[in-house]
């Protein structure tokens, strides 16, 4: 999966943000809308998409949408 | 005792050996039940390893099966999906494990008339999918609340030889099931959630092995299809 991509299907488990607030260097966490919610539907979204498992630690150590999907394919 | 060979399973094991029971245990790991077994008093206690999903293995490990007194359902794993990303052959698998693979037993306990008159049985439940749920619980959920609709009609077929049957219902308790939620959302969340709990701490198993000794025992003998909550207070809140 392509770093373009990915930010695309980040962007699409988010219901009330548009999709241009999306960028790789996005500090998702400051977003209103993250929450545990969105959390556990982005580490879904890296599994079903990537064959990946993320965690809540990884989130943790994720500042923008492209530290996440380096982590995640460094796994 | 299903799931011998770790956690609650486990746990009540040695309890119920500590109370006088002798035993039977089942469970996949062949070291791990002799884990168990080595932490257990009393003598007579038999060692059946075998995976219960496999009919085939059900089978078996009936056939050498005593003559019972009491089950005690623990087997089972769990899982964190959320409804939006389930996939089939997970819920599969997680309702085989948790649902069909134990009422199946039950089933071939029941026929091969492995359980005695008065016995009691009982399922281990969960507050998830009965009294409360959490994101991505949904399947775990069902599967567990699938466990205490069966015992309500359970009780009632076997009633007439004075066999009760209940259910348990836990809230968090400190076992290597533990492990799946703290994985995907890390010790940070175990603890806040630890402080929601009115006597501030999760489940060890051995208290819900005492209220499975409670239920196994004639001092419940008047308790029959009843879900009994044991969660440190969790739901009040």
């Amino acid at each position: 999966m392509t770093l373009d991509e990915f930010v695309k299907a980040f962007a699409a488990e988010f219901d009330e943000t548009p999709e241009d607030q999306f960028k790789a260097d996005t500090e998702f966490k400051t977003l209103e809308e993250w929450g545990s919610l969105t959390a556990l539907s982005i580490i879904s979204m890296v599994d079903e998409n990537m064959d990946k498992t993320i965690t809540g630690a990884d989130i943790r150590a994720s500042k923008t949408i492209e530290d996440l999907y380096n982590l995640a394919n460094s796994k | 005792m299903t799931g011998a060979s770790s956690g609650i399973g486990r746990g009540t094991a040695i309890e119920c050996a500590k109370m006088g029971a002798t035993v039977v245990l089942s469970g996949r790991n062949e070291a791990r039940l002799q884990e168990t077994l080595s932490s257990m008093e009393g003598e007579g206690h038999v060692v059946l390893c075998g995976d219960l999903n496999s009919e085939e293995t059900r089978k078996e490990i009936v056939e050498k099966m005593p003559a019972l007194n009491g089950v005690v359902h623990c087997a089972g794993i769990s899982q964190i999906q959320m409804a939006k990303f389930m996939d089939l052959s997970s819920l599969e698998g997680i309702f085989q494990t948790n649902v069909f693979s134990p009422l199946m037993l039950n089933t071939l306990l029941l026929k091969k008339k492995k359980i005695q008159k008065n016995s009691s049985i009982i399922f281990i439940s969960s507050i998830s999918g009965v009294y409360r749920s959490q994101i991505g619980e949904g399947g775990y959920g069902a599967t567990k609340a699938a466990l205490a609709g069966y015992v309500k009609s359970l009780a009632l077929e076997l009633s007439a030889q004075g066999t009760r049957v209940n259910t348990i219902h836990p809230g968090v308790v400190e076992t290597p099931l533990l492990e799946v939620s703290n994985g995907t959302f890390g010790e940070e969340k175990l603890d806040a959630l630890r402080q929601k709990y009115p006597l501030k701490r999760f489940g060890k198993p051995e208290d819900i092995a005492k209220c499975a000794v409670y239920l196994l025992s004639d001092a419940s003998s008047w308790m029959t299809g009843s879900n009994i909550l044991i969660d440190g207070g969790f739901i009040l809140k």
